[in-house]
């Protein structure tokens, strides 16, 4: 079973890339009593260590990081200016509700020309502004300054078995790995890293992968879909269950470490798919290619509506994902070159 | 540190040709540093020992320019560029090879050209470098594949406080941080001259993993595109309006400790300092950040206008008062600050 008021705290706290501080809180208070200590790197990975015995060390790693907007420029009138962190599509972004990370709250729009409308061609970031409810720069500025970070507002939606939110990428697997590590059984050295700055370009997770040199690296992120009216195809439902991860755009996993995962999955009767992302690239690359290489793989939770404010996934795979890392970590016998 | 400037741009430096800046900056460093030395890659480092966090500064040597590839049967030279917009080039002097041959590279005059080519913008496919030779023979006298070609203009000062040169981006930060070497700082402190930045940060990722530093500050020269039709968002940064410190670009989001640092270091000196506001480009910092188990990394650059060009402007001022930015930050221990904030 899950508890949802610890994956609503998860997936609702602020933290866009860079900026993970609030959401850095919110998890340490959760796995704090679960490990036996917790540290902060020099870029902001926080890395939760629950001490083995059998010498080898795994590193299960998730991004904590969610898209958002900065502000580049206020202008007289108070309208900010802003760019984009990570995969922002304009068009999404536009027509929003925003916060940042002191509670101010805007709205973001086009610039609309003559026609009073959003001319939805006309796409680029520049394009963009929030509006926060100033009336000049200096009202603006006493609430923002250039550089803060905004992100879609809080709007956690449970749908049956479904939840929608914003940034359910990545916080989903943030909390199916906190869910985890509760009485965890394994004899390993496990390592949970809460990475910061996936969606600039896995900019974190290499340096938490340096610093541990794990034996092996389980990855947690979220997948793309292919069961919605006319998308792309591809095999991944929601409901479907934990999706192994074979590869991705950024990141071939070595065959004994997946086989690993669906010989587990299979032993535990845990529902399973396997994941081939076409478009995309996760933290399970720069761990497999930091120090003399490590073995990693990935388990990704199939979320619909990717960098919007409506992603949604399905709490069953979620469910599936917690139990097929808690089976793996249990393991005595890892995958081995 | 003006004059320094100047035969630093005068000299060719062209991204993995960096062996003439190099020197220079070696002859000069060694005065001030306990041990200068220069890795497989070509990265310069020159270390003043000291106690307290492990620092370092980053400047790239390299410059944006040419590689030969060929001759052609009528003595034109083929080339290769990254990062140059081929509409600048045309018309330009440009020098050739270790032997520095003058050479120009021109294209159809307008008498010749039909409507459509005067529409046209021509690629670096379509471009040649001419050094006058008879034929391809005669140019491989001169010139060989593989070597570089720089753009051959010289640093001038125009007006009271602006300057034109090439390879102001970034031989501005090279001449920062020899004068950054002069001063004594509260840390182990390491300049880094760094190689191939343009060709994406190459250098400095060998120079990280070498020096292992736990605070990073990287000098730049960026974009400023303060041109009339500009709207003011899209600025980026202005010539004039002092150094600018980054809060976020292509490569890096600086730590929000180490962004705050350095505006305090700039208030408290009273160095009037501009945000810059884009986010597009990358520099050292992108490679340096996350090297090993990662490092607090910070950016201070110099506005440019016309960067990657012959004849790049900036304002003297902007880059004297980058030099006391960058000085003041290390001076009033910024670096254990920062340290101590993040970790």
């Amino acid at each position: 079973m899950y508890e949802k008021t610890m994956i609503q705290k998860i997936v609702t706290a602020y933290g866009p890339s860079g900026r993970e501080q609030e959401v850095t809180d919110v998890i340490r208070s959760f796995v704090e009593p679960l490990v036996d200590e917790v540290t902060v790197d020099a870029l902001g990975n926080l890395i939760a260590h629950k001490k083995g015995t059998s010498g080898k060390k795994i590193m299960l790693v998730a991004h904590m990081d969610q898209i958002g907007l900065v502000v580049t420029d206020i202008d007289e009138k108070g309208f900010l200016r802003v760019s984009n962190v990570g995969g922002v599509h304009p068009v999404t972004a536009a027509a929003r509700p925003v916060r940042f990370e002191n509670g101010t709250r805007g709205v973001t729009y086009f610039e609309t020309e003559n026609s009073g409308f959003m001319n939805p061609s006309k796409t680029a970031i520049t394009q963009l502004f929030i509006d926060i409810g100033a009336d000049s720069r200096e009202e603006a500025e006493a609430k923002v300054q250039l550089g803060d970070m905004a992100v879609y507002d809080v709007n956690f939606l449970e749908m049956g078995r479904r939840i929608s939110c914003g940034a359910l990428d990545n916080r989903i697997c943030c909390a199916a790995l906190v869910e985890a590590l509760k009485d965890m059984e394994t004899e390993h050295d496990i390592y949970a890293v809460f990475s910061v700055q996936e969606e600039v370009g896995t900019r974190g997770a290499g340096a938490a992968a340096y610093a541990i040199g794990p034996d092996l690296c389980i990855n947690l992120d979220v997948t793309l879909f292919g069961d919605t009216p006319k998308c792309m195809p591809m095999a991944v439902k929601l409901g479907g269950g934990a999706a192994i991860k074979i590869m991705d755009a950024s990141v071939i996993v070595a065959p004994m470490v997946y086989t690993f995962l669906e010989d587990v999955a299979k032993a535990e009767d845990i529902a399973c798919q396997r994941d081939v992302m076409r478009m995309g690239g996760t933290d399970t690359s720069v761990v497999q290619r930091s120090r003399d290489g490590v073995l990693a793989g990935g388990i990704s939770i199939p979320v619909r509506y990717v960098h919007s404010p409506v992603e949604t996934a399905d709490l069953r795979d979620y469910e599936a994902t917690v139990a097929l890392l808690r089976a793996a970590v249990k393991r005595s016998e890892l995958p081995q070159r | 540190m003006l004059g320094r400037l100047e035969e630093l741009c005068n000299l060719n430096g062209v991204s993995g040709d960096e062996g003439r800046v190099r020197r220079y900056i070696k002859e000069i460093a060694k005065d001030y540093a306990d041990e200068v030395w220069t890795d497989t890659m070509g990265n310069l480092y020159a270390h003043k020992k000291g106690d307290g966090p492990k620092v370092v500064v980053a400047a790239h040597m390299d410059e944006v320019g040419m590689i030969i590839w060929g001759a052609m049967e009528n003595g034109l030279l083929i080339y290769q560029t990254q990062g140059i917009d081929p509409r600048v080039v045309v018309s330009k002097r440009v020098v050739v090879g270790p032997r520095e041959i003058p050479g120009v590279i021109g294209a159809k005059a307008i008498h010749l050209q039909s409507m459509e080519d005067r529409k046209k913008v021509l690629s670096h496919s379509e471009l040649f470098i001419d050094i006058g030779a008879k034929d391809k023979a005669d140019a491989l006298k001169y010139v060989s594949p593989g070597d570089y070609a720089a753009f051959d203009t010289k640093w001038e000062r125009l007006g009271s406080d602006r300057m034109k040169a090439k390879a102001l981006d970034d031989r501005m930060g090279c001449a920062i941080a020899l004068e950054l070497l002069k001063q004594t700082y509260d840390c182990d402190f390491t300049a880094v001259f760094t190689v191939q930045e343009e060709l994406g940060l190459r250098g400095a990722q060998a120079a990280a993993y070498n020096v292992k530093p736990q605070v990073a500050l990287v000098l730049e020269g960026t974009t400023a595109n303060d041109l009339p039709k500009t709207q003011g968002h899209q600025h980026i940064t202005k010539v004039g309006g002092g150094p600018a410190i980054s809060f976020m670009d292509g490569s890096t989001i600086v730590p929000r400790a180490m962004f705050e640092a350095l505006k305090s270091a700039a208030q408290e000196a009273e160095i009037s300092f501009q945000v810059k506001q884009g986010t597009a480009g990358g520099n050292d910092a992108g490679a340096i950040h996350k090297a090993l188990s990662g490092c607090v990394t910070g950016v201070i650059s110099v506005p440019t206008r016309y960067l990657h060009s012959p004849c790049s402007l900036a304002s003297i001022s902007d880059f004297e008062n980058a030099y006391r930015l960058a000085d003041a930050f290390f001076a009033t221990g910024k670096q254990n600050e920062v340290i101590n904030e993040v970790l």
